[in-house]
């Protein structure tokens, strides 16, 4: 069980390296953000300078009076009770928090539904290379993988926009669903929002397959190469079992193991290059969030959205460790 | 004096080896190898761009293209003049992609040297060293790769607020360097305890010797075709922090292209703009392409047992 220790340990480190990074990168930034704050107030709500810096001290997530140690504690404390302060440029006083939470779920419902297709292909597809391996389609398609590997999702994804969304139409250009899906929603026809969100939805989705399919597909033909090499694959076919049985449990299951590995890889690089995704699709998930937060000299809200990103890659990462201990044994033994 | 001539032609007998090791058999490695001597063949071009190519090519000015004429499909369409067409503001599109070659290289080869070295460096320490060192360092390297390195690369570059190559290179490698550090160490710990090492131990070899003479060799093709993931890592973030705006810049670059296509000049709503585009891309991706399809002959250059075929 030593293994579970080591990556909880991790987990609040990682946790807090983020919060760390964020709260120097704010203070460290030219210009104080409470003075922003302050002085947005006074902009929307025609309130005095001072009634609006005392306001905005009182708002934010931490107190910008006295040393920076004692500062820096403080934003520790509000983080793990949740509050992160106010957004300024969302409707003034929105706490970052309720901003976040409806941001995150549909950078999960985007990311999440693009990793288990693209899993789920390349894996199929990874088998069948290896059984076919040193033909003219695997080879060809070798080569085919490790090129679209390396495409940036961004440029799969302008491509796709162009040709699938202006070009053909087939498509929304951007956002998360239509005004009238959310009216029928209103009306009590989930099936219809629902369509709708799973419509403007395969785009993005189609540009994180594109790019990430072919690396599982390599990744699975490899390791299923080297399992049928192993003695217990040639004595299962010895003992005349069924090829099906064999395909399945004894090579598949063997094979699929390592790949596993790579969830924590594919999960943060899928949550960081949302910022691309959904900046081209104008998805209002939570890279959308940041970006904006960026564009906006939003602060506090950067902070949050950062903080939440990698909060909820490390939660990702650490089920995708659990769900790898609890399928091999082998990995809960200390290495 | 027979002594001092002895020792010059051993001298020369050495370079000779040396060249024949380094530049001889890897070019015949190359030429023998399809897929690597079109992606030799690509990469040799890029470089041209980005050493050779901005003298060659005329500064992209803005109005350098004569005045649209409405009967044809494209805006500005390509000419013998202007190979690629022009964009939106009238400047030479070939031009602006051979002048924006050289910073894209610049960061990519700068951030790929970094990330590799720094992960060889931490992955060697932490295998051969073990214990407490090896705790710490790894617990480090499992952050820095737990940390979405894209999102926290558009954080940082909030305060440092740079255009030089050489700092947007090192801000690159800042947790690129992780992954590799990892498989290092692995790979160290397999090596330490087979025969030849033990055997140089024994021997009573210095450290250094044991590290550089015996294991790293063994190491070279798996670090140089990290190098090669590096840079290909590096150029996609790179390109994609400027095309989200997100680094200042003072020079061309393939990036902001992209950005400007996408934004300002409407490339997407209608197809008589689609080359402004498409040439960033195909910039972006030939790179990439270049690299992974040389990366098929690093194996063979770098590993003497697979030379000997």
């Amino acid at each position: 069980m030593k293994w579970i220790y080591r990556r909880l340990i991790i987990v609040f480190l990682t946790i807090y390296a983020a919060i760390t990074i964020t709260f120097f990168v704010v203070r460290a930034m030219p210009g104080d953000p409470i003075d922003a704050l302050a002085q947005e107030l006074v902009w929307k709500y025609h309130m005095s300078y001072e009634q609006a810096r005392q306001l905005a001290m009182s708002i934010a997530p931490f107190l910008p009076k006295g040393d920076i140690l004692h500062q820096y504690i403080r934003y520790m404390i509000n983080f793990f009770r949740g509050n992160l302060g106010v957004s300024i440029s969302y409707s003034t006083g929105t706490p970052v928090i309720s901003i976040l939470a409806a941001a995150i779920p549909w950078t999960v419902l985007v990311v999440a539904t693009a990793l288990i297709i693209s899993f789920t292909v390349g894996i199929l597809i990874g088998m069948v290379m290896a059984y076919k391996h040193g033909s003219k389609l695997d080879s060809g398609l070798a080569v085919l993988f490790s090129i679209t590997r390396s495409i940036p999702e961004y440029i799969a994804a302008i491509i796709l926009l162009w040709v699938f969304a202006f070009e053909l139409g087939w498509f929304p250009t951007r956002g998360r669903y239509d005004y009238w899906a959310l009216e029928a929603l209103k009306h009590g026809d989930v099936f219809a929002f629902v369509w709708d969100v799973m419509w403007h939805a395969t785009l993005p989705i189609l540009s994180w397959i594109v790019v990430h399919v072919g690396g599982w597909a390599l990744g699975m033909r490899g390791s299923t190469v080297s399992v049928l090499g192993e003695d217990f694959v040639h004595y299962a076919v010895a003992r005349g079992l069924p090829s099906r049985r064999i395909v399945v449990t004894y090579v598949g299951k063997n094979a699929i193991l390592p790949l596993f590995t790579s969830f924590m890889l594919a999960l943060g690089f899928m949550f960081g290059g949302s910022v691309f995704i959904e900046y081209i699709f104008s998805y209002q998930g939570i890279g959308w969030v940041l970006y904006q937060a960026i564009i906006e000299r939003d602060w506090f809200l950067m902070m949050g959205a950062f903080d939440i990103i990698v909060v909820a890659v490390v939660i990702g990462a650490l089920l995708a460790d659990l769900l790898y201990g609890f399928l091999d044994p082998r990995v809960r033994r200390p290495a | 004096m027979a002594r001092g001539a002895g020792e010059r032609s051993y001298l020369v007998q050495s370079v000779k080896w040396f060249i024949e090791d380094w530049v001889v058999e890897p070019l015949r490695i190359i030429v023998r190898n399809k897929k690597a001597l079109i992606g030799f063949l690509i990469l040799l071009f890029y470089i041209w761009m980005g050493t050779l190519g901005p003298l060659m090519t005329p500064y992209p000015k803005s109005f350098t293209c004569p005045v649209y004429l409405p009967p044809t499909i494209l805006r500005w369409p390509p000419s013998l003049a202007h190979p690629l067409g022009c964009d939106y503001t009238g400047t030479d599109i070939w031009a602006e992609i051979v002048w924006g070659a050289p910073t894209v290289l610049e960061i990519a080869f700068i951030a790929g040297l970094v990330t590799t070295v720094v992960g060889v460096v931490i992955g060697i320490v932490s295998g051969y060293l073990g214990g407490l060192t090896d705790s710490v360092l790894m617990a480090i390297t499992d952050v820095a790769m737990t940390i979405p390195g894209l999102p926290l690369l558009i954080v940082l570059a909030t305060v440092i607020r740079t255009s030089s190559p050489v700092i947007v290179g090192l801000m690159l490698s800042v947790t690129a360097w992780a992954g590799l550090a990892r498989s290092i160490r692995s790979q160290i710990l397999s090596i330490r305890t087979r025969d030849f090492i033990e055997a140089a131990k024994a021997l009573g070899l210095p450290t250094w010797h044991i590290v550089f003479r015996e294991i790293m060799p063994n190491l070279m093709s798996y670090i140089a075709i990290n190098f090669i993931f590096a840079t290909i890592g590096a150029i996609y973030s790179s390109v994609g922090l400027y095309f989200l705006g997100m680094l200042p810049y003072t020079s061309f670059n393939w990036g902001i292209m992209l950005n400007m296509a996408y934004t300002q000049a409407g490339a997407l709503y209608s197809i008589s703009t689609i080359h402004y585009l498409l040439a960033p891309i195909i910039a972006i991706v030939g790179l990439q392409v270049g690299l992974i399809l040389f990366s098929y002959a690093i194996d063979e250059i770098f590993n003497p047992r697979l030379r000997a075929h």
